[in-house]
């Protein structure tokens, strides 16, 4: 079986914080790291080659050094990795992401199986798996929580609802994207990380996949980013002093009347 | 590309710190940008002398963008009934029809519908485009997909809002795909800008730490999520007028190549936290999962159900359906008391919307008292038991 797994660097995004007063960024210590998700859809994928055979190819899109998280992928279990790279991808909005990623993934050719995961803790936006499997006009299925079967190139699975799960069947080929319950992600072997030393990184540019220029980067994006900001809020931050006891009578008095 | 005029830079740096991306360096006291830029604007906003800005080429904008009107919801219909999200999609729905001079539709699709399009109308829909078909019984994304493409094709509105829930979230992305247009995920906040028309969509980005208004300037429809239980519903008018249109689909757009073997509901092992009027919550000043305990009794002594942070959860000392949070609910009680929980952001984004706040934390500089009606600085092993003991007293037990 072959497999493509979509992974995206990004900044870790719970250290990243916006000052309300200068509206800057307090960027120090953030580090950039594999998108949590995507290990998940890793991990599923080199668990589907261990037990069905195949290769298993990762593929990110960004600057020249999101080739580390490709790496980190190949220890991890992946066999090839490519990375889809130019500036002239730069400010792609998801509409303009699926549509290089697609374009990426053709030339890589054959494939069974699209694993993502369910999003980037950057955006959070969700929307390039089924933004991607529209792209190569193959069913999907979002948040994955577990895969039960395979037969008759079908996959069976579970789709985490808000109110439970539904019992799936998706013919092949198909794209999933999966939930963290999937898995538990493997740490890097030893001979993983001898690999990835070696794996030479394939790198597809705009020209390589044959894209249209109008269609990628900011100029193919089809939403812009109007500002960004702090979040505002607006507690009245009434503290109540005193003792202990003084402290929780004054609150009853005021919560009282809502209990 | 973006661009840096290096007369006008005077090197101070603001914009290097601003990038989350690491894509600007000061060499010889000039602002330089590297590959890592992703041309996402942050800098362009912060830079006092004007001097950043990014060039775009000019897009062609879609020939018959001013035909397009009207705003339209995708109204979720499972297990029997409309999903309450819908409502809140139709109350805001109804303020930007109203500020466009335009009419509200809703888009209702499954099996066994019953009135649930009145229930539309007299939530402000003016018109309900509904398709009850067995073959919709289960949510398939591309039945329901392609069927919301196509009323949305023949209909053109100007705005298509969908709620950010499990089935929001999966199917509207493909719609969006197919039609070419711009989408903004999980919005929290909408607006229409009086001189052009244009949506503005505001959403929590890198989990709730910054927000950001996104806009879809040359394709329509504006196509937004929605969080549930951010927007407010309009009232009720079982007069309200409408129109429910009996939508055909052809038969081969109702095909799903995926297919639904089974619906299964989980038991909640709880209350469904984003029901209750009051909610307690627990976090990392607990401790251990024994802490919960306390959080548990005093749940019961006030009659709501229990929350806990990211923190508490990821330490397994309660289970996920608890989790309020960015990664977990999005609740608004009429109370929302917060036991030893700091206040990171992506816990606030899921709570801040809670008529009352109130915040019992040891450290006097946790954020959580940013967003508290009523704070208390103390330890909630004191606190919380005497809270208990008194409202206990109080009703005379």
């Amino acid at each position: 079986m072959n497999i493509i797994v979509c992974i995206k660097q990004v900044p870790d995004a719970k250290d990243v914080r916006l000052d309300p007063k200068t509206n800057t960024m307090a960027r120090e210590g953030v580090e950039s790291i594999m998108n949590p998700f995507d290990r998940h859809a890793l991990e599923e994928a080199v668990r589907l080659k261990e037990q069905h055979g195949g290769k298993v190819t990762v593929i990110s899109m960004g600057p020249p050094q999101a080739e580390a998280v490709l790496r980190e992928a190949v220890s991890c279990g992946a066999d090839e990795a490519v990375l889809v790279s130019d500036r002239a991808f730069a400010g792609a909005d998801t509409w303009a992401t699926t549509y290089t990623l697609g374009k990426a993934i053709e030339k890589v050719g054959e494939f069974d199986l699209v694993i993502c995961g369910k999003q980037a803790i950057d955006g959070d936006t969700a929307q390039v798996g089924p933004g991607l499997a529209r792209r190569l006009d193959i069913p999907y299925v979002s948040y994955v929580r577990k895969i039960t079967d395979f037969l008759n190139g079908a996959v069976r699975l579970h789709r985490l609802m808000d109110d439970g799960y539904d019992e799936i069947e998706m013919p092949l080929p198909g794209l999933l994207t999966v939930v963290k319950e999937i898995n538990d992600p493997r740490i890097p072997s030893l001979k993983g990380k001898m690999k990835a030393k070696k794996l030479v990184i394939q790198t597809f540019s705009a020209e390589d996949i044959e894209a249209d220029p109008k269609q990628i980067g900011l100029s193919g994006s089809t939403t812009q980013v109007v500002k960004v900001f702090a979040p505002q809020f607006k507690g009245e931050r009434a503290m109540l002093e005193g003792t202990v006891d003084e402290q929780v009578e004054q609150l009853l008095e005021k919560i009282e009347p809502i209990l | 590309m973006l661009k840096i005029d290096i007369e006008a830079c005077i090197g101070c740096g603001v914009c290097v710190e601003t990038c989350t991306y690491d894509a600007i360096e000061l060499i010889d006291d000039v602002a330089v940008v590297n590959e890592k830029c992703n041309l996402c604007g942050s800098c362009v906003d912060t830079c006092e002398v004007e001097a950043l800005s990014i060039e775009r080429e000019e897009k062609d904008v879609q020939a018959d963008l001013a035909e397009w009107s009207g705003i339209m919801i995708f109204a979720e219909y499972r297990h029997g009934k409309v999903a309450p999200v819908s409502f809140e999609l139709l109350g805001i729905g109804r303020q930007l029809g109203d500020q466009q001079k335009a009419p509200l539709s809703a888009v209702l699709l499954g099996s066994g519908l019953g009135d649930a399009a009145k229930d539309l109308i007299a939530y402000g829909a003016d018109a309900v485009y509904q398709v009850d078909d067995p073959a919709l019984e289960y949510f398939t994304d591309e039945a329901y997909g392609n069927i919301l493409e196509d009323v949305i094709r023949e209909q053109k509105p100007e705005v298509v809002l969908a709620g950010a829930t499990a089935i929001g979230r999966s199917f509207i992305p493909l719609v969006a795909t197919s039609l070419a247009t711009g989408l903004t995920a999980d919005c929290t906040e909408l607006a229409i800008r009086s001189e052009d028309g244009v949506l503005l969509q505001t959403r929590p980005a890198f989990g709730g730490n910054i927000m950001a208004t996104i806009e879809c300037p040359y394709t329509r429809p504006q196509m937004a999520t929605v969080r549930p239980r951010v927007m407010k519903t309009a009232p009720y008018d079982a007069n309200r007028g409408g129109e429910i249109i009996n939508y055909q689909p052809k038969p081969e757009r109702m095909q799903s190549r995926v297919k639904v073997l089974k619906n299964v509901l989980e038991e909640q092992d709880q209350v469904n936290i984003t029901e209750g009027d009051i909610i307690v919550s627990g976090g990392r000043g607990l401790d251990n999962e024994k802490g919960f305990d306390l959080i548990k009794q005093l749940a019961d002594a006030v009659g709501g159900a229990v929350g806990a942070s990211r923190a508490a959860v990821d330490s397994q000392w309660i289970s996920y359906p608890h989790q309020v949070g960015q990664t977990g609910k999005t609740v608004n009680p009429k109370l929302y008391i917060a036991c030893g929980i700091s206040g990171a952001i992506q816990h606030v984004v899921g709570m801040q919307s809670s008529e009352t706040i109130v915040a019992i934390n040891k450290d006097p500089d946790a954020p959580i008292f940013d967003v508290a009606t009523f704070g208390i600085v103390g330890d909630l092993f004191e606190v919380v038991p005497k809270l208990i003991e008194k409202i206990k007293e109080n009703r005379g037990e």
